[in-house]
């Protein structure tokens, strides 16, 4: 059967997709907060999954506003690189993973998540700067992926407990497939950052550093913080980290901490960033 | 549950994107969505009142966008990831857009974020702050 065997958490800044792509990787800005993922990178190698579901949002990159779903999963052979303004990001088509990703997808709707089905897809940096993150610049990445996008653009996004709770329903839909595979549930986006007003460049480090630490110990009291305070402390962009809480609920009550690290700023963002595997793999 | 849009109004210098308000930007952030192309670039950059003249904006929203005051676009129902796509058309970079927007230029607002970001201390609330 199909197994969850860890849950990856990532910032997905665009200026650090930028920055891979434009080969500044090693420029005194940036060369701190790529440092901190070369660990990952290195761990990454020795624990590739056969699928990753990525949970991110699409930044006005695919969708715009006649269609705008709360969850949806794409359930395609392939996806494109989005052209979001600067044109495409130089990266490999992300493939997909057809078979998990219905199964998943079916069994989450039977469980109550009414999931949009993608059958077409284009992806924005919100999955392609974590997958330059965890593995570099390889021709062809070496995971097949199946996108998970959340709305986490337009107010209201869905609440917290849901999101948490849909973690544990893709828990038991990977859990519940045939086939033996690896599968990894990476939750993307934040941690505080606000890009936009006079209160732009919002930084709460300590409210973030709090956020990693109750998001591995205690997700179940986490999931119930209301959108206004993530706003409010994390910046209006902040509140892309009810995305991390699906990663956390499709790992099971316990977990163990392989890896933390935090920088600021890239751009304008809290870069947050976490290896956790379930206790009980 | 009864949604309550108005509990965002009381965050300082902060427009969230509500359902309600999207519905008043919907053919701004349309108009945005259609410079995901080059092409489609190249045409507005040519000629942007021409380009705009082809959308249902309301007059403001276009002026905004002439202006390019990010903020009054914001106000009008724009979404700063949908409004992305038009400094990305100027070639600017989300910082350099994004400090715009603030009592700052560039050069002071990079060296904020190199200094650890904007404290929220005192950017919680209006009231506390005595601006409602
Ligand atoms: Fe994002």
């Amino acid at each position: 059967m199909a197994r969850i065997t860890a849950g990856i958490a990532t910032s997905h800044v665009p200026a650090v997709g930028a920055a891979v792509d434009m080969q500044r990787t090693e420029e005194p800005y940036w060369k701190p907060m790529f440092d901190g993922y070369e660990f990952s990178k290195q761990w990454m190698r020795e624990n590739t999954p056969d699928v990753a579901i990525i949970i991110y949002n699409d930044h006005a990159s695919y969708f715009g506003m006649e269609i705008m779903p709360t969850f949806a999963m794409g359930i395609g052979d392939s996806f494109a690189i989005c052209d979001e303004g600067y044109g495409p990001r130089p990266v490999p088509v992300v493939e997909g993973a057809p078979d998990l990703a219905t199964h998943v997808c079916a069994s989450l709707i039977l469980d109550d998540f009414d999931m949009t089905i993608l059958n077409v897809l284009e992806v924005d940096h919100g999955l392609t700067v974590p997958m330059s993150l965890m593995f570099g610049t390889p021709d062809k990445w070496p995971t097949k992926v199946i996108p998970l996008p959340v709305n986490v653009v337009m107010n209201p996004q869905p609440s917290g407990e849901r999101c948490l709770a849909l973690g544990k329903a893709i828990r038991r839909a990977v859990a519940s497939f045939d086939d033996d595979l690896n599968v990894q549930v990476w939750g993307t986006g934040g941690m505080s950052h606000q890009i936009q007003g006079a209160r732009a460049g919002l930084i709460n480090l300590p409210w973030d550093i709090q956020f990693m630490d109750d998001l591995i110990a205690q997700p179940e009291v986490l999931q119930y913080k209301s959108h206004l305070e993530y706003m409010v402390e994390a910046g209006s962009e902040g509140v892309e980290l009810i995305m991390w809480l699906i990663m956390r609920g499709a790992l099971g009550d316990q977990v163990d901490e392989v890896y933390r690290f935090n920088h600021v700023p890239a751009s304008n963002t809290s870069v947050g960033h976490l290896i956790l595997t379930p206790k009980d793999n | 549950m009864k949604p309550n849009f108005e509990q965002y109004d009381d965050i300082p210098g902060t427009t969230i994107f509500t359902m309600d308000l999207a519905r008043q930007g919907f053919h701004l952030n349309q108009f945005c969505m259609s410079l995901r192309s080059a092409a489609n670039r190249e045409r507005f950059k040519a000629d942007e009142r021409a380009y705009l003249d082809e959308w249902e904006m309301k007059e403001d929203q276009k002026q905004a966008v002439l202006d390019r005051d990010f903020q009054r676009m914001l106000d009008l129902g724009g979404n700063v990831y949908f409004l992305s796509k038009i400094f990305a058309s100027d070639g600017l970079s989300y910082v350099q857009a994004v400090s715009t927007m603030t009592d700052m230029n560039v050069e002071q607002y990079q060296a904020m974020m190199l200094a650890g970001g904007r404290s929220p201390d005192g950017w919680r609330s209006k009231k506390e702050r005595g601006e409602a």
